[in-house]
């Protein structure tokens, strides 16, 4: 199974190389790495996306197989579990709103011990929704946080995440060593955290390591990469902001320039996260589109109140009552169960 | 877990015996006596007008499959891809976190890693990504994928056979994926090579044939129900008369016809045959049998959506032809599954009944307003809410009861508190399993989805582990010795279950605790219950 | 120091040592759960095997004889006996605890007060009461697979009409 990760981090390694060599002076490769790669990569997340969602979409939903996990509606004296099994909209928009911004299905994991014969105590089983809660949010945090490099003016909320992420500054830690180090934005840091956690249990837990294919450790190595990478520029190389903004402007405003000073360093980054969108609609990643046409989440649970309609319902052949009758009239009149037509009429 | 003997060295030496790290890609399958179920009778394949009927043998090397049956695979791979939209998601968006890996009952107690849920799906996505992604063509072994071959073939049918279908892994999914769904097509695609177990394949043609899965017919079924007229005659002094067929009732009652043969659904059978009587005395309502409508439950469900919906087809019929207003269902598992799920939207619209309304106390189901199904555990929990029943829990005083929750009415329908309200009002001790264990999180009995079979009893013993598990537990803190449930196959699967993992506890179906409770206008005083065992307090 | 005394007081390192060894007959996968679940309900064989073990070691300190080890080893033979385990492969975490308690005791030094012979000798008695509880299980599993045929047989009798003079449900009944 080290095939899987090897190869993976070997294939993010090479990738960051190419970027960072082709971009040194004298490869001159900057406009292919800083603008062209970009707009593909964009657009083929744009289409690629889409495609795959409309292709889900394509797809007939046939019957309505909700998961139901609570109490059904039922008599208005029973409480029914109205977000585990809704039997309304609100219903279901409230579990798929849990769902998608609590993780909550993952939140389920419970764990019981017996303590001291049979007294039973619970806990939550809580280490995988943690951890992919804060790889999920940090991911956020730091998309969101980027949006400063595309837009002029920079739009409130961005500021706003900025200063919430960036609450612990590192001066007073280090202030002897570096003064004038920027903030140290949380998100950054946890999101390499978690997923050098995702990773790790994806090695040493066995079940999980059977289960992982290649393709599970790409993207989180590609992540790894990004991360460390952003963190590195941010911190330690100090690289030229202006410049970087001005490149990112021009490609959002579609006046695409290289201004001078961007660093190697910026040029792999940006790679990376090319190849992360790129690669996005072709990989296990496409979750985050799929998850809102789950068929057991996103239906109410009331087939039986509500029909349901077959798009591709069909007639089938079926054992009528009057072939059932024939075969087996004379035993029934024997055994005096009624039957429609008596035995003389056949002829 | 392999076949050769140990050698005294490996057993001597403290050498880590585990197997080695081999990816289970390369992890051939190994069909194991007492694991699988017998294959498919080719007649009765041929009865449904099924492909390939023919006889065969999984241990044997030949499958005797057709010439192309790549293509089929392929093909019918391929059309459920567009036919079923829950099919294809679940295909793309599993990230392999691992949330269901221990969730699943067969991993649980068999320890077999290719049980866990995530690897019975990969064994279809694998397939998936070879056939339909471009990435798993380009990247081949790398990015997940396999080409389908005969290895492979076999390595579906074992373990898509070691799935009972029970949803318990789709609980804990972050995505709602649901292994039955990906059982359910990977099942649907063998059976267009013919490649179903007979277990399965011999009741769903019976079913077809006769109404029934156990193929008894119309005279023997109404025999059987005599027995029980005699029967309960013994215990309560009350004649019952059951009515078939007839023309005009108010209700038309359905039931699995397990509960009419196989002990001890045979006594939920009696139980409900009390209930009616005691409904038609008291309250004037009439509600019939029919043995063409004769079977609740679906074998057909475990084959094919189309074979499911031939088999459901004779519920409406049949309700249609003898002009009832409603349908009332028996205490069954998967048939609740179907009637909930399913059978409005491929048999219906049932225009044709009344939205179910319980004439004696008034209650509207809502619930059931456009299927006007109606389960037999909602209408009697109604019926006791307005205390319209009789009842004398204190008969049920020796029985001390948990309630074992049915995968498909908890998960595919969430008929939880209904039971739970009917055994707290027609018994007095009662108790719960642990939490992890019931209601939505229940474990299945372990021989669902048409595995009840007798010669895949430690498949069966090993996945009804971690329910007798909980069972035994309750057992040895409470003195429970009474598992209820509203499922015939339970009813059929657990005792065996019991008489394996916990000897000292009995299996039984709601509506027998209600009979034994249910003081009938003109009963002599009941000296047993319906088993035949003595009431408390009339011991000897 | 005696046997008894030596065993009590090595007893965690030696139930520790037992219990990785007998999950490690299962895959690695599934090894790993077995161990580190706690939850007797999400993982009840793990969790049984190692109350199993817990017993036998007790018994073994208290020399408590066949019937008790009988008794212990009931649970985890119970389900050992129908995971595709061969007869030997379900018995042999029997036998492996000779080489544990040779680890992990003071050993064979004379004067170290163990009796390794006697230990062997209760380990040899654990592995035939083992062999019995085995083969019990075994023939449970037949009976109700024997149970089940024969329902079914006397049931399609009935069913076909051929039996329904008669009383009950069979012969046995």
């Amino acid at each position: 199974m080290n095939k899987n990760y090897m190869v993976s981090l070997i294939a993010v390694i090479v990738l960051f190389l190419i970027a960072y060599v082709g971009t040194q002076q004298g490869a001159g490769l900057q406009l292919v790495f800083g603008i062209i790669v970009p707009y593909l990569a964009v657009s083929l997340f744009v289409v690629g996306f889409a495609r795959r969602v409309m292709g889900w979409s394509r797809s007939a939903v046939p019957f309505r197989i909700t998961t139901t996990c609570g109490q059904q509606s039922s008599m208005p004296w029973i409480k029914q579990a109205k977000i585990d099994n809704p039997s309304s909209t609100l219903g279901v928009i409230v579990r798929m709103f849990l769902e998608i911004v609590c993780f909550r299905s993952l939140f389920r994991n419970t764990r019981m011990k017996l303590n001291g014969g049979t007294r039973l105590t619970y806990q939550l089983e809580l280490f995988l929704w943690i951890g992919a809660l804060a790889f999920h949010y940090a991911f956020f945090a730091v998309v969101v946080r980027h949006l400063r490099f595309f837009t002029e003016p920079v739009p409130f909320f961005v500021t706003l995440t900025e200063q919430v992420d960036g609450f612990m500054r590192m001066e007073v830690l280090y202030d002897a060593v570096q003064a004038g180090l920027p903030g140290v934005y949380m998100s950054g840091l946890v999101l390499l955290a978690a997923a050098l956690y995702l990773f790790l249990r994806r090695v040493f837990i066995p079940q999980v390591r059977t289960i992982s294919l290649a393709a599970d450790f790409f993207p989180l190595f590609l992540i790894m990469g990004i991360a460390l990478s952003g963190i590195f520029m941010r911190y330690f190389a100090k690289v030229d902001i202006v410049a970087i903004k001005a490149l990112t402007m021009g490609l959002v405003t579609f006046r695409p320039t290289i201004p001078e000073g961007v660093s190697g360093l910026f040029f792999a980054h940006l790679f990376l996260v090319s190849i992360l969108l790129a690669y996005f609609p072709f990989s296990k990643l496409m979750h985050l589109g799929g998850v809102f046409l789950s068929p057991t989440r996103n239906m109410t649970g009331n087939t039986r109140q509500v029909r349901h309609v077959n798009p591709w319902n069909y007639p089938v052949k079926v054992h009528t009552y009057d072939e059932y009758e024939d075969d087996f009239r004379e035993k029934m009149i024997e055994a005096g169960l009624p039957v429609v037509k008596m035995p003389e009429e056949q002829a | 877990m392999a076949d050769e003997l140990i050698k005294p060295d490996e057993l001597l030496s403290q050498i880590d015996h585990r197997p080695s790290g081999a990816g289970w890609m390369d992890t051939p399958v190994d069909i194991r006596k007492g694991m699988y179920c017998y294959a498919s009778n080719p007649k009765s394949v041929e009865t449904l007008g099924l492909p390939n009927a023919r006889p065969w043998n999984p241990l044997e090397d030949d499958w005797k499959l057709p010439e192309n049956w790549q293509q089929i695979v392929h093909d019918g791979f391929r059309e459920r891809l567009d036919k079923f939209r829950s099919f294809k998601v679940f295909m793309d968006i599993c990230v392999r976190c691992g949330a269901c890996a221990d969730k699943c009952h067969f991993f649980i107690g068999t320890g077999d890693p290719k049980n866990m849920p995530v690897l019975r799906a990969e064994l279809l996505r694998s397939v998936y990504r070879n056939d339909f992604t471009t990435a798993g063509k380009i990247l081949g072994r790398l990015g997940g994928a396999r080409p389908m071959t005969l290895d492979v073939l076999k390595e579906w049918w074992y373990y898509l056979f070691q799935c009972t279908e029970c949803r318990r892994c789709s609980v804990f999914c972050p995505y709602g994926i649901d292994t039955a769904e990906i059982t359910i097509m990977g099942r649907e695609i063998l059976n267009l090579l013919g490649l179903n177990i007979d277990w399965i394949a011999t009741p769903v043609a019976n079913c077809y044939r006769t109404g029934n899965h156990l193929g008894i017919q119309p005279h023997a079924f109404k025999d059987m129900l005599d027995f029980f007229v005699d029967d309960i005659e013994e215990v309560t002094g009350v004649r019952v008369q059951p009515a078939y067929m007839e023309k005009g009732a108010d209700i038309l009652f359905i039931t699995p016809s397990g509960d009419v043969f196989a002990d001890p659904g045979t006594y939920t059978c009696m139980g409900y045959m009390l209930l009616f009587h005691y409904l038609k005395e008291k309250y004037g309502l009439k509600i019939t049998w029919s043995t063409y409508a004769s079977e609740g439950g679906n074998f057909g469900f475990f084959t094919s959506h189309e074979t499911m919906k031939r088999l459901n087809s004779k519920m409406y019929a049949e309700a249609r032809r003898l002009g009832v207003k409603w349908i009332l269902g028996g205490e069954c598992g998967h048939m609740w599954r179907v009637i909930s799920q399913y059978m409005d939207t491929m048999n219906g619209p049932a225009d044709f009944l009344e939205e179910p309304v319980n004439p004696i106390t008034g209650t509207k189901f809502e619930n059931a307003k456009s299927t006007k199904m109606v389960h037999i555990a909602e209408f009697t929990a109604d019926l006791i809410k307005h205390g319209k029943l009789d009842l004398d829990p204190s008969r049920n005083d020796n029985k001390i009861i948990t309630f074992h929750d049915s995968c498909n009415p908890s998960r595919g329908m969430g008929m939880l508190d209904e039971p739970r309200y009917v055994i707290q009002n027609v018994a007095n001790h009662f108790y719960e399993m642990p939490a992890n264990t019931i209601r939505e999180q229940t474990f299945c009995c372990g021989s669902g989805a048409g595995l009840n079979a007798g010669e895949n009893m430690e498949l069966r013993m090993a996945g009804g582990f971690p329910r007798a598990n909980a069972v035994k537990y309750v057992h040895e803190t409470f003195g429970v010795n009474m598992l209820a449930c509203v499922c015939a196959i339970d009813r059929a699967a657990l005792p065996a279950s019991m008489g394996y993992w916990v000897p000292e506890v009995e299996v039984t179906g709601l509506h027998e605790l209600v009979a034994n409770a249910l003081i009938m206008p003109g009963e002599k005083e009941r000296e047993t219950d319906l088993r035949g065992e003595p009431l408390p307090g009339m011991e000897e | 120091m005696s046997s008894a005394q030596s065993l009590a007081a090595k007893k965690q390192e030696i139930l520790k040592s037992w219990f990785q060894t007998t999950v490690d007959s299962y895959p690695a996968e599934t090894a790993r759960f077995l161990k580190n679940q706690k939850d007797p309900f999400a993982n009840p064989v793990g969790q049984t095997t190692y109350q199993s073990l817990d017993a036998l070691v007790d018994a073994l300190t208290t020399d408590a004889g066949p019937e008790v080890m009988a008794k212990a080893l009931d649970p985890i033979l119970r389900i050992r006996a129908v995971q595709s385990f061969t007869p030997s492969k379900a018995t042999s975490f029997v036998f492996s605890l000779k080489q544990i308690l040779r680890r992990h005791l003071p050993g064979i030094d004379p004067g170290s007060g163990v009796d390794m012979n006697d230990l062997d000798r209760q380990i040899d008695e654990m592995a035939m009461a083992a062999f019995d509880v085995y083969v019990a299980c075994r023939e449970k599993i037949f009976e109700l697979k024997a149970n089940e045929s024969r329902n079914q047989f006397f049931g399609s009798l009935k069913r076909a009409g051929l039996m329904v003079e008669t009383e009950a449900d069979g012969p046995g009944f």
